[in-house]
């Protein structure tokens, strides 16, 4: 099974990347040819041709504010904290003093383009220019994926706690409320994920761990569905959050790791002498393959939220793209890329429970072979 | 690039986050959550056996009240069978016994009727002693003229004579 879902990811991966060159090679063309021919010269210094790949980046990636809707140059944002380490020098300010980096604020600039698109650099002297030689300041800002992250573990909280309370105060009587919906799912996790993963015996101690991730993937993953505040952001699909969970998983199979596991990597049993010496191939590859797991479990996450998300605004770019060409298309279009857009909304409903699953459950299988008891041969011929 | 490249910032807020998350969480919910609801398994499992028990218990003491009822029924006929024979018994004996008593009146009764008998005969005897004595004595006083004539008065005495 472990085999097929890596298979899967691999795939996903794959569409991943056929699915944003596509994008960003449609775009161009479709936005050169609306400008030369449909648009007026006057409309096009206004009114900026739609851009499908832009959009869907700018939506599925980080940034310094909370963008809700635009509306006839009309812009409602929730400006957010930028919080920059520069040299050791820590500098504290709202985002909106950068006027959705249309202005350089203390020495530094919000990039709207280039390579450090989305990222704040340095000024040089005249306060406008980048300063290309000078270092990135460190970023530590509160941005639109940290205050959503700050919500959905406030969520996490509140809700549980409160679950937690009852559980303690009225032991011993069926759940009632919230308690009732969420308790299938705490034990679909105790009996499906971590049982299987880790036995009967060692599973407790992994329920935290095991059901933090759980939640936290699969709240994000809804939150990531509902398109306004405070959902809409796109957690579960940034590298950076799949790489931090991926690296708690991998932190605590190494913890747990027992003498047989550590045995199998550096001197794997049965495997013949020149496989180890002089070149040591065997722990060469049982080391990648250490690596890959967390990895694995890392682009897995990132890559089918990402993708999820690019697939539904791509059919909502859709109406637009046509609504560029002629009206009356981008009307007969919505109609479809609003079915479309509904049928990929209930898969990623389905997709956002089975990526939590396929965490919780890979995690667990991590742990359990760290742990597994290894039959030693030769105990059991001297038994005999 | 910038979509696969993970930034410092959201990983240290996340580092951060996360482990505050498994910590509170560990700690105020699943901590009492896994507890609540291996406590409640442990009772309704308990439950469930004690109403096991129960039932067993119950088809248990049914069997012994049908046992104890068979047994009561066992008894009750024995007893009936047994005072059906006392009955019996009773009947016969009190049977015997009026035989036996009815056996004795008529012995006393026929002793009675020999001994009345022997005393009426007694004094039948006794009477005809004084009739012979009588006839007899008329005999004697009226002296007989002829033989015939004797013979005819004492047939004639003779009727005259009433065992009384």
């Amino acid at each position: 099974m472990i085999r097929k879902l890596l298979h899967t990811a691999r795939l996903q991966v794959v569409i991943l990347a056929l699915f944003l060159s596509g994008f960003t090679y449609g775009n161009t063309t479709t936005s050169d040819t609306i400008t030369s021919s449909a648009v007026p010269a006057h409309q096009q210094t206004e009114k900026k041709a739609f851009d499908a790949g832009k959009m869907i980046i700018e939506h599925i990636s980080d940034a310094h504010e909370w963008h809700i809707l635009e509306y006839n140059g009309f812009q409602l944002t929730i400006p957010l904290p930028v919080i920059l380490l520069d040299n050791g020098k820590l500098v504290a300010f709202s985002s909106g003093n950068f006027h959705h980096g249309h202005e350089a604020y203390l020495g530094y600039r919000l990039m709207t383009e280039g390579v450090n698109e989305g990222k704040i650099v340095k000024v040089l002297a005249d306060g406008e220019t980048p300063d290309a030689s000078a270092k990135l300041p460190l970023d530590f800002s509160i941005t639109k994926n940290v205050l959503s992250l700050f919500i959905s573990v406030l969520l996490l909280c509140l809700i549980f706690i409160s679950i937690g309370n009852k559980y303690k105060n009225n032991p011993n009587t069926a759940p009632k409320g919230l308690q009732s919906v969420l308790e299938p799912i705490i034990l679909f996790v105790r009996d499906d994920i971590a049982i299987p993963g880790l036995g009967k015996k060692n599973y407790a101690r992994f329920m935290p761990f095991l059901l933090t991730v759980f939640w936290f993937i699969f709240l994000n993953n809804l939150l990531g569905l509902v398109p306004v505040f405070p959902g809409g952001a796109n957690l579960t699909g940034n590298i950076a959050v799949t790489m931090v969970l991926a690296l708690f998983t991998f932190a605590i199979t190494t913890y747990n790791g027992n003498k047989g596991y550590w045995k199998h990597i550096v001197n794997a049993p049965g495997v013949p002498w020149w496989l180890k010496i002089p070149i040591p191939l065997m722990p060469i590859v049982e080391i990648v393959g250490l690596i890959t797991k967390p990895f694995v479990l890392m682009v897995r996450l990132f890559a089918n939220m990402t993708a999820g998300h690019i697939i539904l605004l791509g059919f909502m770019s859709l109406i637009f793209i046509f609504g560029n060409m002629n009206i009356m298309a981008g009307y007969g279009v919505s109609v479809f890329s609003i079915a479309f857009g509904v049928f990929m909304s209930l898969l990623e409903l389905l997709v956002a429970f089975i990526q939590a699953y396929v965490f919780a459950l890979l995690s667990s299988i991590y742990f359990g072979m760290a742990m597994e008891e290894h039959d030693h041969p030769e105990a059991h011929t001297t038994e005999h | 690039m910038q979509l696969v490249t993970p930034g410092i910032g959201l990983i240290f807020w996340m580092l951060v986050s996360f482990s505050l998350v498994l910590f509170v969480l560990g700690k105020y919910a699943w901590g009492p959550i896994m507890k609540g609801i291996h406590q409640r398994e442990d009772t309704i499992e308990k439950a469930l056996e004690a109403a096991n028990d129960a039932k067993k218990e119950m088809l248990q003491l049914k069997a012994g009240n049908e046992q104890l009822l068979r047994d009561a029924k066992d008894e009750r006929d024995a007893l009936m069978r047994d005072a059906r024979k006392v009955k019996e018994s009773i009947l016969e004996e009190a049977r015997v016994k009026a035989n036996e008593e009815a056996a004795r009146i008529m012995e006393t009764a026929r002793e009675n009727i020999q001994f009345e008998k022997m005393a009426a005969i007694n004094d039948l005897k006794n009477q005809i002693a004084s009739i012979s004595i009588e006839i007899a004595e008329k005999l004697i006083g009226k002296e007989l003229e002829n033989k015939k004539q004797q013979e005819q008065l004492t047939e004639k005495l003779l009727k005259e004579v009433k065992i009384n």
